[in-house]
């Protein structure tokens, strides 16, 4: 059931009701059956393939690199050091320097005469058959002189050894937001010091361990030289940037880079990237001439390819002892690994709109420390910011809950935003579109059974139950549909936000709509017809939506940030509202009647008061002969608009979580979960559930099963996915999900985002409810991921037994204990 | 990932396999279900020079009962293991620790018999096998035969009483037919390997434990007996207060590891909680 406070605005529908109907995914058939396009699957005619040379070592100087049994392998073509490609390959750009005096390291996508992390490339093996090229690679000779490495974050402030020596400090920038500064609230250390004398304060350290993102498709690349174009097919979220950073930093023409993002599996944000790989495969086949081809092993991928989240965030939160909030302090330190990724300093930025969240705090200051460390490089995964200020902000709702003993919702109520005030401008500055958090609070907990739950929370804390009962909640919102561009400018970001569609009615009345959105699992083939089924009043089945290819798609900005609906579908709307506006003007010539006497309704041009009309599939079939148009109207039916969102929008939900927790070993589980989102109208019911539970998923898994662990050498520990533990199926449960709909205000179609919600608000609501089972027994806090281990030593130790940081001696499972691998005997103890 | 250069070599008989062992010496490894052997080919941790692929030997395959024994090939997969009446009537605890052994695929390729030659101390067959006494055929160069109990079987880490040049071809397991069995697996997600598991088996007779065996996982480098627990239960009843005290010292000398998914502290601890509620589930409490 879903529950609607204001009917949804006119999505224009045409009386096909596609919007809002529960579609199969037309992408699907193929994408499972994997009768498709993958960009390894792409062979070319005499095709190279490229294995990379890594590091193993988190910071060394190269002092000489020997090739020659390399080169001498059978069925190798090429070997090529930093050395060889330094004038050519390119530069891995930062896209968004926070503040003017950043501190960026200069990124060259293969290592000339020193490396920064474990992983980074130092050689590249070209040979006939990638097994050929895999066994070249084996024998490049790679001599190092090891550096200190720098792998705590907060090691790294000291300046006592330094990632990158030739910078002089490893601190890469300072930002900070304050409320009294930017005029949108009061004094924070005002607030802060007044709630110590009359007041509640609640201070806490939490800690957003490092995430690996973990796409099913590993990255691939493939370059082909050969053409008028140099064409590049990549496993990517980001053709047109990729284009862009290609042509901007290798000096190729811009008009002569091709890239195609064919059909991709998946990216979570790890996939925006523009990777050494796609620089160096570039720069490969411009060198030889030739195709070549490199895609990257699972191990490659979690180990190289940008890791998300990994901060420290100190939190200061004042409020009355009524349980009403005057003050928030964040102070967080931002691990970005060994380089500045594309928008990799700006990600924990994002979270200074949304650690307020949906509350009315009356004084708010935001910081964060950039800090570079000889670990894989960070950058944006699903969320990007958000998810780690959601949990920031509502664990310490919890916390001064339970402080004020107050029940958590009525905590929240408190502080929240009420439906009549919207639209609201918060203490960060942002302004909300719209938004029912009662609404959605009150569905939750009804589905959720939370008195009930509450009862038997209390009976199982008073028969001492071995396995006791938590409820977490959260309540969150989010920002999505990145982004409006002047926004951006201010922000110094390295481009604009805005979306591009193009729709072109066919002579048969069929429709290609060209987006520049990059699909890469969301099902935008899908959802992108329905929109302009409804729009144009063409059947579904009739029209095919093309992404992806900077020949076909030439102008876009890409998929990410939950924008691809808010600002593609936007652009789509007004692309299609273009095309109708020239085909009525058509349609009257060919009626003879006056435009202003026609009426568009189910893809036909009816003349008032008649029964004369003409479908539109007519009007192109008539615009393709062009016999009998009007005068000065161009041949053909078809329309491009670009379209520049003016806000943000702001979905949000309530999200109830009950865990059991076995205090006799740790172990945690899952008894139930509901949440009820707000993402704004829905077009796709089928396809919004999909990325709620998909979303839930990996924000449990943050909470409960991954991190990313580097040993004292940093060397990744959890290199496979023996050791990151991914969760699958079998580890969850089936979720309750539910919708309010309060349609965003900012854009036609009345929709907010819903990619990255269920990860934003699950992680929190999941901590929440393991901490709130083990209360009682003095614990108030489990860092994540909350491991059996870390909640025995937890409830073992009253609360006292933080174990934030894993053993820095762990070996990975198939690792240097492995039978029959050369030195058994050095590392046998551990397995 | 893309192992190293390797030949292959795919007998159909034993007699082939071990004339292939002899011919290649040290520089064979013995490809079974591949299921631990694959990955680490793939992450080029090992670099063979030949592989001998046990795949095509039908008389390595099967199931069969002999006389008070359960027989296994050893290149039985865990699949049908668990799809076996016979394993399950008389050697249940087997059936019960194969059920958890990662998804469904791995349990069509792994096999019982590379299990337990790779010897890896987070595998889930051998802590069974271990507790219910089972012996392991050996063939050696000449075809001739020896027969190892499983206490001798397991000698380190990744090592076992199978020499260079010989085969595990049988796992004959004694019938423990009317006992109650229960393998309790401690994992954070479900295809994990152990992080601390425990075998139990008990006879019950007129409310009392009339025999126990109880072996752990991954509490040491190889699996563990524990001998003095099995005695201590003989003649309890099957209660909570009985069980915990008998099992109370169930960790003591054992090495278990330490490693991102818990500290050898735990691990002793979890394996005295987790014995406990194995002993309880066998006994059907």
């Amino acid at each position: 059931m879903t529950i609607t406070e204001d009917a949804p605005t006119a999505t224009g529908g045409n009386g096909t009701g596609e919007v809002g109907k529960a579609r199969r995914r037309k992408e699907d058939q193929r994408l499972i059956t994997g009768r498709t396009r993958w960009t390894d699957n792409i062979t070319l005619p005499g095709m190279l393939h490229i294995a990379m040379v890594r590091s193993p070592y988190a910071h060394a100087r190269i002092t000489g690199i020997d090739t020659s049994a390399a080169k001498a392998a059978r069925n190798v073509v090429g070997v090529f050091t930093g050395d060889d490609l330094k004038d050519i390959q390119g530069v891995n750009a930062n896209a968004w320097p926070i503040t003017p005096d950043q501190v960026t390291p200069n990124h060259l996508p293969m290592a000339v005469d020193r490396v920064a992390c474990a992983g980074e490339i130092v050689a590249c093996v070209v040979a006939r058959s990638a097994a050929e090229a895999r066994d070249a690679a084996e024998l490049v000779d790679v001599d190092y002189e090891e550096l200190p490495a720098v792998l705590d974050m907060k090691e790294a402030l000291t300046d006592e050894n330094l990632a990158h020596p030739d910078l002089g400090t490893n601190k890469s920038a300072f930002w900070k937001l304050d409320s009294k500064e930017a005029g949108t609230g009061g004094d924070v250390d005002e607030a802060i010091a007044k709630a110590r004398e009359d007041g509640v304060v609640i201070e806490r350290e939490y800690r957003q361990q490092r995430l690996i993102p973990a796409f099913m498709e590993p990255r691939s690349v493939v370059v082909d030289p050969t053409g008028e174009q140099i064409t590049m097919w990549s496993a990517t979220q980001v053709p047109h940037i990729l284009r862009f950073l290609l042509a901007a930093t290798t000096g190729v023409s811009e008009s002569k880079i091709r890239v195609i993002a064919p059909d991709v599996g998946g990216g979570f944000g790890g996939k925006l990237q523009t990777t050494p790989e796609e620089f160096i495969a570039f720069a490969v086949g411009r060198q030889l001439g030739k195709p070549v081809k490199y895609t990257e092993t699972r191990s490659e991928s979690l180990l190289s390819g940008h890791h998300g989240r990994d901060q420290w965030q100190k939190l200061t939160l004042s409020a009355t002892k009524d349980g009403t909030v005057t003050g928030f302090n964040v102070e967080l330190l931002a691990d970005l690994g060994a380089y500045v990724a594309l928008v990799g300093g700006g990600v924990p930025v994002l979270g200074a709109w949304m650690f307020n969240s949906i509350y009315k705090f009356p004084a708010y200051r935001f910081s964060v420390q950039t800090i570079l460390t000889n670990k894989t490089w960070v950058d944006a995964y699903r969320g990007a910011g958000r998810p780690e200020a959601t949990y920031g902000i509502e664990r310490m709702m919890d916390e001064l809950a339970n402080e004020l003993g107050m029940d958590p919702l009525e905590v929240r109520e408190k502080n929240w935003i009420t439906h009549e005030e919207f639209p609201f401008t918060t203490v960060a500055g942002m302004t909300y579109d719209s938004g029912n958090y009662e609404a959605a609070t009150a569905r939750a907990r009804e589905l959720f059974g939370y008195d009930e739950l509450r009862a038997e929370q209390r009976r199982r804390r008073e028969s001492n139950d071995p396995v006791q009962l938590g409820i977490g909640v959260s309540t969150f919102t989010e920002m999505c549909g990145l982004a409006p561009s002047r926004v951006l400018g201010s922000l110094n970001y390295g481009a604009g936000g805005w979306e591009h569609a193009h729709i072109r009615m066919l002579p048969t009345g069929k429709v290609e709509v060209v987006t520049g959105t990059s699909p890469h699992g969301q099902g935008h083939e899908t959802a992108w017809s329905q929109i302009v089924a409804d729009r144009l009043g063409v059947p579904f089945e009739d029209i095919e939506v093309l992404h992806g290819d900077t020949q076909i798609s030439h102008k876009g900005l890409d998929t990410y940030g939950s924008r691809s609906l808010v600002v593609g579908g936007e652009a789509l709307v007004l692309a299609a509202d273009k095309v109708v506006e020239k085909a009525k003007v058509i349609a009257a010539h060919m009626l003879e009647a006056s435009a202003d006497d026609l009426e568009f309704s189910g893809g036909r041009f009816g003349v008032k008061g008649t029964d004369k009309g003409l479908g539109i599939g007519e009007i192109a079939t008539a615009c393709f002969a062009a016999h009998n148009l009007p005068e000065g109207i161009e041949p053909g039916l078809d329309s491009e608009a670009t379209y520049d969102p003016v806000n943000f929008s702001f979905p949000h939900g309530t999200h109830l979580c009950a865990m059991e927790v076995d205090t006799e070993t740790g172990a945690t589980k899952m008894r139930s979960y509901v949440a009820v989102d707000d993402v704004g109208v829905i077009i796709n019911p089928l396809i919004v559930a999909g990325q709620e539970h998909g979303g839930l998923v990996q924000g449990i898994a943050q909470a409960l099963w991954e991190g990313a662990e580097f040993d004292e050498n940093g060397t990744l520990v959890t290199g496979s996915f023996v050791d990151y533990t991914l969760p699958t199926a079998a580890d969850t449960i089936s979720f309750v999900t539910d919708h309010t709909v309060s349609p965003s205000t900012t854009n036609t179609l009345g929709t907010k985002g819903v990619g990255e919600a269920g990860t934003i608000a699950s992680t929190p609501a999941v901590v929440n409810a393991i901490v709130d089972a083990v209360r009682h027994l003095g614990v108030d806090d489990v860092p994540m991921p909350c491991t059996p281990e870390r909640v025995w030593r937890a409830v073992q130790s009253g609360g006292a037994d933080r174990q934030v940081e894993s053993a820095g001696d762990a070996q990975p499972h198939f690792g240097a204990a492995a039978p029959n691998q050369d030195t058994p005997e050095t590392e046998g103890g551990a397995q | 990932m893309i192992p190293a250069s390797f030949d292959y070599v795919a007998p159909t008989t034993v007699a082939e396999a071990l004339a292939a062992l002899a011919e290649h010496g040290d520089e064979a490894k013995v490809l079974a279900g591949g299921q631990s052997l694959l990955p680490i080919l793939r992450m080029r941790l090992n670099t063979p020079g030949v592989v001998v692929d046990l795949g095509r030997i039908p008389e390595l395959q099967g199931i069969s009962e002999e006389g008070d024994s359960i027989v296994i090939g050893a290149m039985t997969p865990y699949a049908a293991v668990l799809a076996s009446e016979a394993v399950s009537s008389h050697a249940g605890l087997l059936s019960k620790a194969v059920a958890t052994v990662a998804d469904p695929q791995i349990r069509h390729r792994g096999t019982v018999g590379g299990a337990l030659v790779h010897a890896d101390p987070a595998g889930d067959v051998g802590a069974p096998v271990l507790a219910l006494g089972a012996e392991l055929v050996i063939a050696g160069a000449g075809g001739q035969t020896r027969t190892v109990a499983a206490a001798d079987f397991f000698e380190d880490l990744f090592t076992t009483a199978v020499g260079e040049g010989e085969l595990l071809t049988q796992v004959r397991i004694p019938k423990h037919t009317g006992w109650g069995s229960h393998y309790e697996k401690f994992v954070r997600v479900s295809h994990q390997w152990s992080i601390v598991a425990v075998a139990a088996a008990v006879r019950v007779e007129g409310g009392s434990i009339a025999e126990a065996r109880v072996a752990l996982t991954n509490m040491g480098a190889t699996p563990l007996r524990a001998k003095a627990v099995e005695e201590a239960l003989v003649g309890q009843a099957p209660t909570d207060e009985a069980v915990r005290a008998a099992v109370a010292r169930v960790a003591e000398g054992t090495n278990p590891p330490s490693d991102l998914n818990g500290a050898a502290d735990y691990r002793r601890h979890l394996a005295t909680v987790l014995t406990r509620r194995a002993v309880l589930a066998a006994a059907g409490a």
